[in-house]
Parts: C-alpha cells; structure tokens; sequence
C-alpha cells in the first residue's frame, strides 16, 4: 500500500486513462495511433488488477499473474499488428483507415 | 513518433506505481517489455511508414466532439459507481516475492497457474511463427 494513497485515488487515474484510449481510438485515423490507444487500454486495466488485488485481497496474487498474462498477450498482439500494418503499407503504401476498406485485395 | 515518446512516458509512470506497490517483479517486467521491447518495435515501424514532415491528418470536429461527449459520459459513470461504492481495504497489505510468485505460477494444486502459463509459451510460438509468415509473404501490388 501506498502511503496516504487509497485505492479510490488509483481506480480514477485507471478509469481516466481507460477512456483517454477509448477517445483516442475512435478519433485517430491512422493505425499506429489507435494501436498506441489499445496499449494505454490494456495498461490502465492492468494497473487495475494490481491495486484492487493489493489493496482488498493481499493474501492472493492471482491480480499478479493476470496481469503478468495481459502483458504478454498485449506484446504478441502488438508484435502481430505491427507485422501486418507493415506488410498493409507494403500493399498500398498507406496506413489510414480510410484507405484500407477492403478486407481482401 | 511524438506520440510513441509520450506512451513511453506513461509506461514509465505505470511501471512507478507497480513499484511503489511493491510489486518490483511485475514493474521490471513492464520495464523489459513494454519499454524495451514494443517501444523499440513501435519506433522502428514508425520510421518505416512515417512520410517525415508530411503533417498529421486532423480528425474531423464532429467526430472528435461525439467521442469525447462518450469518453467524459463513461469516464463520469464509472467515477460515480467507484466513488459510491466503499471498499474493505485489507488491514495489512504486502507485496509479493519474486519466489511466492514463480512458485504459485508453476503450481498444479489448487488455484495453480500452470495451464495458461503453458499455453501462453505455445501462443507466444504461434505468434513468433504467424509474424514471420505474414511478413514474409507479399506480393507487390502496385
């Protein structure tokens, strides 16, 4: 526990960061702007099972380990998204969403 | 690529408060791979794509106000049912060992961790193998 931090100070710097990505993907237009939103997403929530599993249920560590497993599934996800926006831009040399309207070329 | 240096920061930032949580094991790791590893990975791809000095698209008023009307909607709704709900904090928390951690990680009794530890080897494999065939296989277009 943090010192003169409660855990309803860490849950609203979560929560505000959740929805900082959640605007910030819907209103980016290129693919590695909403790639960096979903990485803010999946911080701020694993940032929320640390605090919830240390501050209420400290005798566990499964909020550890989930979120020890968010990170890896967010490094693969994006090492697989960052191929394939790599591979996209070799196709039509352009990595806005606007361009990329078809699922198959 | 400004944008890539400001996510670094906010990764340093997560990674502090892991640490002043005394979980130093899950910040080192935050360190390693999100600092280390997608930030670098990240930057490489933006040097590929990026057209440098090519201004960035701004995305459309109307739209930018509709998702943040949602955001500030959603970001008030979830604050109000934090803030009325009271929490049973723990009397004593701690942090956890990196021993206590391994251990409840490769356990198979109760509560063990060992299925999905050994399935995420097998989905890092998968991954490893899929973006290197999606990479590789191109035919140039135009």
């Amino acid at each position: 526990m943090i010192e003169g931090v409660s855990i309803y100070e860490i849950l609203t710097l979560t929560t505000t960061v959740f929805f900082i990505g959640v605007y910030g993907f819907v209103t980016r237009k290129n693919l590695m702007g909403m790639l960096i939103s979903i990485e803010l997403i999946l911080n701020s929530a694993a940032v929320n099972f640390v605090a919830i599993n240390k501050y209420l249920f400290p005798a566990k560590m499964d909020g550890d380990i989930f979120s020890i497993f968010i990170i890896a599934v967010a490094a693969a996800e994006t090492a697989l998204a960052l191929a394939i926006i790599i591979n996209l831009y070799r196709l039509v040399l352009s990595v806005k969403t606007k361009d990329l309207e078809t699922m198959k070329y | 690529m400004r944008s890539i240096i400001y996510l670094l920061f906010v990764l340093l930032g997560v990674s502090g408060i892991y640490f002043m949580l005394e979980y130093n094991f899950l910040a080192a790791v935050e360190l390693a791979v999100y600092a280390g590893g997608i930030i670098i990975l990240y930057i490489n791809a933006i040097m590929l794509i990026d057209k440098i000095g090519v201004p960035m698209e701004k995305p459309k008023v109307g739209r930018q106000i509709l998702a943040g009307i949602i955001s500030v909607f959603s970001l008030a709704v979830s604050l109000f049912a934090i803030y009325s709900y009271h929490f049973i904090q723990a009397a004593h928390p701690r942090g956890t060992s990196v021993e206590q951690l391994g251990k409840h990680l490769l356990s198979y009794g109760d509560n063990g961790y060992i299925l999905p530890f050994e399935l995420i080897s097998i989905f890092f494999l998968a991954v490893l193998v899929g973006a290197i065939v999606i990479a590789k296989t191109s035919k140039p277009i135009k």
